[in-house]
């Protein structure tokens, strides 16, 4: 299964405005994207209650991992938002 | 027929509309039992469905972008494929919609709770999208601020910050609680805002949702079933008296030329245009807590003159008064250590936190009179909480000993009131704050609701701590001034010029009623009033002599 590992590069980790913007576009993405960290359970990118529940933070490694046409189109531009830091320029 | 309730009026303006009140959290009803599963989950999913179009509906509105996605973020929150997932597995499992969504939101509750700081603060936002669904499967109004579409008057126990973070000032005419007091949040707030309001107003949640109501948040007056038309009128002539008010400038004075110089409280240069606005002579509290606040250490000699030049140079040629750091009690700060005292409102505050940390003040004062030099300001300085003649001379020794000509305490404790004539021989200038200076009078907690009443400004024995004051700065030939939440009240501002008080400080929004008021006076008027009021059996029987 296509997979790839980002670290968290937001600020205030994956929280608030930058989960928002994450979970918005694992929603867009056409295939089903799970996330998970270390050895947790993985659960669907699109939920904000799960992605928020993951608890990353600054520099927590996480895996993503869908399967499907475009799968690694979709995975690849999630990771590099994950790698982003979301809350620069914000604040 | 009309009846008519009364509180105390903390913001003033006649308004009229529908009351509608801020709905409560809604209670869990008994279970039921479910026999179609697959309508049962319908009506869960449709609920959670309108809890998240009417998130957005709010976001849309929101004049503010950070409200709106603060509501944004949690209308994702509600729209959660996990959390329908569970939903749907309580309901097969045998429970019915409310307990279902209630058990499924309860899951992340633990997950989060557990997980501690940015999550935990989140559980606030579950239990509220968590209420919102509950109430809409009961057909029960959504918690919070109604949003009707429509202007009305928001009626509450009491309003907490929460409550009011997207409060739309253009469909909320005016405010009224049934508990709370003059320095409550919800007092605070309609001043801020402008908003007419009362409060400590018992009854008002016994009227109907819909009842038409006329407030007055000048006499603190709420006449509910009034006859729309007379309601109208009776607004439409206060707007007039207001429009007058505001079409009034310059410095305050009696109708007989004795002036009252009316300043504004400002907490950093972002008040000062709406002082400008207000053509308030000058600033008479300039409150420097908010540099300190939420830091872990001093802010440092460049920061804090920065922050005092900027207010400083706006007031050009103009008085500023500049209060020292008056931390503890309601407002700890990290840097000072404060907890763990038994009592903190008697405790180690305002000017007091100089007997342990002496530096703190000193740093402070220094770098006011740095900021000084440059500008053009008449800066004055004060310190809060003095209680003896000792504090005040150490005080004025400190502040000309850092270059400051002018400098004067704040009376809030009964024992300095009493010695006026002593502090004031000693220093240049006094300044009251009545809140504080209530609340030790009274024995009364400022956060305590339930004795709003003994808090309130028209207290004859507050009166007459006032008068003490106003009669040593006669005496003396030196001013005092009145910075509470009194100073902000037109009735009460030619008492307090009879008093003796020779300037008003105030929220912004507050100066041009005042102004209006001291102009239909003279000041033969005012002495007679303030007699009336300290001669009076109580706060109630005080306005009613005076109006």
């Amino acid at each position: 299964m296509p997979t790839r590992t980002a670290t968290v590069g937001s600020a205030s980790g994956l929280h608030a405005r930058p989960a928002k913007i994450f979970v918005e576009a694992a929603a867009k993405a056409p295939v089903k994207v799970t996330i998970r960290v270390g050895d947790r359970k993985p659960v669907p990118a699109k939920s904000m209650l799960s992605v928020l529940a993951l608890g990353a933070k600054q520099g927590t490694e996480v895996v993503l991992e869908a399967e499907g046409d475009g799968a690694d189109e979709a995975l690849d531009s999630l990771a590099e938002l994950l790698a982003t830091d979301l809350d620069a320029g914000h604040v | 027929m009309s009846e008519v309730l009364t509180g105390i009026g903390v913001c003033a303006g006649v308004v009229a509309g529908p009351l509608l009140r801020l709905a409560g959290a809604p209670a869990l009803p008994a279970p039921g039992p479910v026999t179609d599963t697959a309508a049962e989950f319908a009506r869960a999913e449709a609920a959670l469905a309108e809890v998240v179009a009417e998130l957005g509906r709010r976001a849309d509105r929101a004049a503010d972008a950070t409200v709106a996605e603060v509501l944004r973020a949690e209308a994702l929150m509600a729209d959660d494929e996990e959390l329908r997932e569970g939903v749907r597995e309580l309901v097969e499992a045998g429970h019915d919609a409310p307990h279902a969504i209630d058990g499924a939101f309860a899951a992340f509750r633990e997950v989060f709770a557990a997980a501690g700081g940015y999550l935990a603060e989140r559980v606030a936002d579950l239990d509220d999208l968590r209420n919102r669904a509950v109430a809409v499967l009961l057909g029960l109004p959504m918690p919070g601020v109604p949003a009707p579409g429509h202007p009305y008057i928001l009626a509450a126990r009491d309003l907490a910050p929460a409550d009011t973070a997207d409060l739309d000032p253009e469909q909320v005419a005016g405010l009224v609680t049934e508990v709370g007091g003059p320095t409550s949040h919800t007092a605070i707030l309609a001043r801020a805002l402008g908003l007419p309001a009362v409060v400590a107003c018992p009854g008002v949640l016994d009227l109907a949702d819909g009842t038409f109501v006329l407030l007055d948040g000048g006499s603190g007056r709420v006449e509910a079933g009034v006859d729309e038309d007379i309601a109208r009128a009776a607004t439409r002539r206060a707007s007039e008296v207001a429009a007058a008010a505001s079409g009034l400038t310059g410095p305050g004075r009696t109708s007989d030329g004795y002036a009252v110089k009316l300043l504004a409280n400002v907490g950093s240069a972002k008040n000062v245009p709406a002082a400008d606005e207000a053509h308030a002579e000058g600033i008479g509290l300039f409150r420097t807590e908010l540099l300190f606040l939420d830091r872990a250490g001093e802010p440092s000699h460049a920061e804090q003159v920065a922050a005092y030049r900027e207010v400083f140079t706006a007031m050009a040629g103009r008085r500023v008064v500049i209060r020292t750091l008056d931390a503890g009690a309601d407002k700890p700060l990290p840097f000072l250590h404060q907890h763990g005292e038994p009592n903190p409102a008697l405790g180690i505050r305002g000017l007091r936190v100089a007997r342990q940390r002496p530096h703190v003040l000193t740093a402070q004062l220094a770098a006011i009179a740095e900021a000084r030099a440059e500008t053009g300001a008449d800066v004055w300085v004060m310190a809060p909480m003095v209680s003896t003649l000792a504090e005040a001379t150490s005080f004025v020794a400190a502040a000309h000993d850092a270059g400051l000509p002018t400098a004067g305490v704040m009376i809030e404790v009964p024992a300095a009131a009493l010695r006026a004539a002593d502090l004031l021989r000693a220093v240049d200038f006094l300044s009251i704050g009545t809140n504080d200076l209530s609340q030790y009078t009274f024995a009364a907690d400022r956060m305590c609701g339930d004795l709003a009443d003994l808090l309130d400004p028209w207290q004859p024995a507050l009166l007459q701590l006032i008068g003490v004051c106003g009669e040593a700065g006669r005496d003396l030939s030196k001013p005092v001034g009145v910075c509470g939440e009194a100073a902000a009240d037109p009735l009460l501002a030619p008492v307090l010029a009879g008093l003796g008080v020779t300037s008003l400080s105030m929220s912004p929004r507050a100066i041009p009623a005042v102004r209006a008021s001291l102009a239909a006076r003279t000041e033969a008027d005012c002495r007679r009033l303030a007699a009336l009021a300290v001669a009076a059996d109580g706060p109630v029987e005080a306005r009613k002599l005076v109006s």
